[in-house]
């Protein structure tokens, strides 16, 4: 029992972990039509790239690899709040969430 | 060790572990209402059992037998979720707090914790985090105004001042150097009452700090605003009944006996006694079992006791009040601490 | 153990993920998210990044997420309708999409050296962590900080009412 469970996992699993979920994120982005899911996939990205740097900081035990994803946690949660409150202020004027109805530039 | 006896051992240390907390929920209440009661000058339950003491079994069987009741037009999937959430979050908090000293057990375990990580403060706050989303979902999924509205002023009260807990514990990691819950109680013990972290650490503001936190972060007064009955008709669990009420009831008596347990392992030295190592272990392995356990039992039951006392003594904050009092005096306060407990640490 | 608990959680985050992408009510949407945290957190400890999985429940899972809920709460615009797409989008994007997938995956499983992490590999302990982050890297933390503050003046700046009554009644004369 002790063998099988000493067994070591391949780092090319996380990394092909994180491109499909990178993969899922760009079909949410490009998809969806609610703002807010729309962001949710941009975190989804995010969220896949972090675990793509770690792994390649377990590779080669460089720390600066994590690290790196501390800057990107920080970005994310600056660039969240401020998207979500232009998501506020869009809501204000156009009083719906569907990308679709939030074309009066276009116009 | 091998993984079989590993796992059977610690789910058995998990069953044992919840078992007493869920216990120690149920007579939490009860010394709640006995001591409120006392406060007020009047005895609190006394006519079950003797002195009341069968009367939390008796909440539980009502509990369990009241009709369970879900409005018709409730979001069903988060408003069943919600509960679980609070109370996994209240209970899962236990399993990072050692609560005895010998490092004895079978096949080289420790008996008297049921995990032991490097990152035991860290583990403590994320849970913290995730309580915030019972109280969130609760409101929105019941469908009801009043829900909603006391379930967002509860969860930007807890998101607020959950800064301020975890600022206020900096100091303590800055002092001992780890977050390893085991280790930071071990350096508590070299000088008996002297070197426990609130004395001797000087964390003495970081302490207040933490528990001001942690009663706004546990909804308790003088912060229980958003489920003062008479201002918002019960805040976010209105449209609970029965057991799911009883689990956010749970769960924030719970969040409080977690709250007393951090606070006695991070600064009041947590299993060790105010002798601490200037007296000799003792020899008997029982004696040396049992009494760091009873010294952290009594420490935590003393925060609970100031918990009720604080509740039944002071009046309520405003809503506008409690949010400035956060961010305008706990944060800087907070920051304030780190700097000094740095500055104090560099130049020692 | 660590095949286990990778299987596992690797099953767990692209389930959030699709299930993100299936569910109309932005809600479930943000719950899922919050699950594929939370099992990336897992696979962060796997990796022996420790640190970083208590950061990624506390700041993101915790902070970040509970932001997307509030405001998908408070909007309160209810589930996101079927709309008239152009099948042009679907019929480029998907292949488009599969084709990137592929390219990444073909490009890291030719990588060389790549090796395995087991109950044997390092931690990361958050000493190693902070020395770093505080000494060669103290300029971008401190940056970090600027830009977090710069993005709490722009959400208040956003989001008060102010510019929001502003816009507002010129939009009602236009119409």
């Amino acid at each position: 029992m002790n063998g099988f469970l000493a067994q070591q996992v391949p780092l090319s699993w996380f990394l092909l972990l994180s491109a499909a979920l990178f993969a899922l994120g760009i079909v949410g982005f490009l998809f969806k039509r609610n703002l807010i899911t729309i962001f949710l996939s941009i975190e989804l990205m995010l969220n896949a790239v972090n675990l793509s740097f770690v792994t390649f900081a377990s590779q080669w035990h460089a720390v600066k690899g994590q690290i790196f994803v501390f800057f990107v946690m920080m970005v994310a949660a600056a660039e969240s709040a401020v998207g979500l409150a232009i998501i506020i202020a869009i809501f204000r004027v156009r009083a719906t969430l569907a990308v679709d109805q939030i074309d009066r530039m276009k116009r | 060790m091998t993984i079989l006896p590993f796992i059977l051992w610690s789910l058995l240390k998990v069953i044992v572990a919840t078992v007493i907390l869920l216990m120690g929920v149920a007579y939490t209440v009860l010394l709640e209402r006995k001591l409120v009661g006392r406060i007020q000058n009047r005895w609190g339950p006394t006519r079950v059992g003797p002195f009341g003491l069968l009367q939390p079994l008796v909440d539980g069987a009502k509990s369990f037998l009241k009709e369970d009741v879900i409005p018709a037009h409730v979001y069903k999937p988060l408003y069943l979720l919600a509960p679980i959430l609070s109370l996994g979050c209240a209970l899962i908090l236990i399993g990072v707090v050692p609560f005895g000293e010998p490092k004895i057990g079978p096949a080289g375990m420790n008996l008297f914790e049921i995990s032991n990580t490097n990152i035991g403060l860290l583990v403590i706050l994320a849970v913290t985090s995730m309580g915030v989303y019972g109280v969130v979902l609760a409101g929105w999924s019941s469908n009801n105004k009043f829900s909603l509205l006391g379930s967002l002023r509860s969860s930007a009260q807890m998101v607020s001042y959950e800064l301020a807990l975890g600022l206020s514990l900096v100091g303590v990691v800055l002092h001992s150097g780890t977050f390893n819950l085991r280790s930071i109680v071990e350096q508590q013990a070299t000088l008996g009452i002297a070197s426990w972290n609130v004395f001797g650490g000087l964390q003495f503001l970081g302490f207040f700090i933490y528990i001001i936190a942690a009663f706004a972060e546990t909804n308790r007064s003088p912060f229980d605003l958003v489920e003062a009955e008479s201002e918002l008709a019960g805040g976010y669990n209105i449209e609970y009944s029965s057991m799911k009420f009883a689990m956010f009831f749970m769960a924030e008596y719970g969040n409080m006996i977690n709250v007393g347990c951090v606070a006695t392992l991070l600064f009041f030295g947590g299993w060790t006694s105010p002798l601490g190592n200037l007296i000799p272990p003792p020899q008997n392995i029982l004696i040396h079992a049992l009494f760091p356990l009873f010294w952290f039992v009594l420490k935590v039951f003393s925060f609970l006791c100031l918990y009720v006392w604080v509740r039944g003594t002071l009046p309520r904050f405003r809503y506008d009040q409690l949010m400035n009092f956060g961010w305008r005096v706990l944060l800087p306060l907070s920051i304030l601490n780190i700097v000094a407990t740095s500055l104090w640490l560099a130049f020692r | 153990m660590h095949l286990i608990f990778f299987l596992i959680f690797a099953a767990f985050c692209l389930a959030g993920a699709v299930n993100l992408l299936v569910q109309t009510h932005p809600i479930n949407s943000a719950l899922s998210l919050i699950v594929v945290m939370i099992s990336l957190a897992v696979l962060y400890l796997l990796l022996g990044a420790e640190f970083l999985a208590a950061a990624q429940i506390i700041v993101y899972a915790g902070a970040v997420m509970v932001l997307f809920t509030f405001v998908v709460m408070l909007l309160n615009a209810g589930s996101e309708e079927r709309t008239h797409g152009s099948h042009a989008a679907y019929s480029i994007g998907l292949p488009a999409v599969v084709a990137i997938f592929a390219i990444i995956a073909t490009v890291l499983l030719r990588a060389q050296g790549l090796g395995t992490v087991g109950p044997a590999n390092a931690i990361t302990t958050t000493e190693e962590l902070s020395t770093v982050l505080f000494t060669e890297l103290l300029l971008p933390f401190e940056v970090t900080s600027v830009l977090i503050l710069i993005a709490i003046l722009g959400a208040v700046a956003l989001a008060s009412k102010g510019r929001g009554e502003a816009n507002a009644p010129k939009e009602r004369s236009q119409r």
